[in-house]
């Protein structure tokens, strides 16, 4: 099977860079996927998990917001965090969810725009990571 | 004359602060590794994130409210400075250069607050009463969402009218003997020029999703947290270079200050040892 490059790169380094067969990602307006030779394309990237495909074998890495850049049978993907589920602690994440909810809550009720935003964005990130982690270990 | 024992005692006193200058010095070596090391691992990140943002915006025409360009009346200064002293004259320039420009901006008649980042940025304005947010003792865990938090700080203020410009004042790291204070503006955001020239021609043509302008709108701030944690490694590697550097005098001066003590310790004995034989040959006289 013709193969694809997969570049995942961090602000605190790469990720991942290998040749892979299929790369799936959450784009902003849906999930995509990216197979070899795939024509010019750029998305942006919300928080969620990014599944791609190696020898039949799936791998999950949580990303949070970012983009991707697809050119020269090459996929970049530039996010600010990226996390394979054995890194994930599972117990830490669950607590954020907690939290996140809590803080949401708590937002709603006085309407405040800035808190609830920053609640969404940490619930988001500890549910990416839950379910990253859950996907890994089946 | 002093007394031998005061001269001995110095002598000691100096070799232990050398002792320590010495040891802060290979910390600090250490720890610059470190430093750069994030630096290079951030590098891919940062270029990459440029070269988009460069494709991006000659795509689209900016109505973008973080690229609006308003009459100032107000300015924000982020300044970044390390949390620990002892690096010789690393932080004061950067304080001195923030400071020549709330000073400008004053006479200009506009009206400054200020974001610090690390303990001596804060300490220094303390006085000020310009502090709107500091954030101390972040300079040395590395993490985004520390520049996350700020950027946003930052892009709320400026986005709610509050500030109509924003700028940011470190030290670029440009070499191990050299970090030069320098002040980027964040906000509003410079459209990218298009490098003119044939590098367009060449360009692909993307397929953008969503297009162009949403992509901008969610990468923007983005791009500002890129540009809040460069400045801050930016810093943590300054910091680092010039404590060794610092330390490094400050080991060579103590080498230069005991040899002087010595000296001065053995003509102390001389003298000694010739006033004790004046004694002896002028009792067996007698």
């Amino acid at each position: 099977m013709a193969q694809i490059h997969l570049e995942v790169v961090t602000p605190h380094g790469q990720i991942v860079n290998e040749d892979v067969d299929i790369v799936t990602a959450p784009g902003v307006e849906g999930e995509f996927g990216v197979l070899a030779h795939h024509a010019p394309f750029l998305s942006a990237i919300k928080t969620g998990t990014l599944v791609f495909k190696q020898d039949k074998r799936e791998k999950f890495l949580m990303v949070s917001s970012g983009f991707a850049e697809v050119s020269n049978n090459k996929v970049t993907v530039l996010v600010e965090t990226a996390e394979f589920g054995h890194d994930i602690d599972v117990n830490r994440a669950l607590r954020a969810k907690e939290r996140a909810e809590e803080r949401l809550a708590q937002a709603q009720a006085h309407a405040e725009d800035l808190d609830r935003i920053r609640a969404e964005v940490a619930l988001q990130r500890a549910v990416a990571r839950i379910t990253v982690a859950q996907r890994t270990s089946l | 004359m002093p007394g031998l024992k005061d001269v001995k005692n110095k002598i000691e006193g100096v070799s232990k602060t050398s002792q320590i200058t010495k040891a802060m010095n290979m910390v600090a070596s250490a720890k610059l590794r470190g430093a750069q090391e994030r630096m290079e691992t951030f590098r891919p990140y940062a270029e990459k994130f440029a070269e988009a943002m460069k494709d991006l915006s000659g795509g689209t025409n900016s109505n973008q409210p973080l690229l609006e360009v308003r009459d100032v009346q107000t300015v924000e200064l982020i300044v970044v400075t390390s949390d620990r002293g002892l690096c010789g004259s690393f932080n004061a320039h950067i304080i001195s250069k923030a400071q020549k420009l709330i000073n400008q901006f004053e006479v200009e008649g506009k009206e400054v607050s200020l974001i610090t980042v690390g303990n001596k940025a804060a300490q220094a304005f303390r006085r000020s009463g310009k502090i709107r947010e500091s954030y101390k003792d972040i300079m040395s865990t590395f993490k985004m969402f520390n520049a996350r938090a700020i950027s946003q700080s930052a892009t709320l203020n400026f986005l709610s009218g509050e500030t109509d410009e924003v700028r940011v004042v470190y030290a670029r790291f440009l070499s191990m003997a050299k970090q030069r204070p320098t002040e980027e503006t964040l906000l509003p955001i410079k459209p990218l020029e298009q490098e003119k020239g044939a590098k367009t021609g060449t360009a692909v043509e993307y397929i953008y999703e969503p297009d162009p302008e949403q992509i901008m709108e969610a990468l923007l701030p983005l791009h500002l947290n890129v540009q809040v944690y460069h400045a801050m490694i930016e810093v943590a590697a300054g910091e680092h270079a010039a404590r060794m550097a610092a330390m490094d005098n400050a080991t060579n001066a103590c080498g230069d200050i005991i040899k002087e003590l010595t000296q001065l310790y053995n003509k102390a004995r001389q003298a000694a040892i010739t006033g004790d034989l004046m004694d002896i040959v002028g009792g067996a006289e007698h």
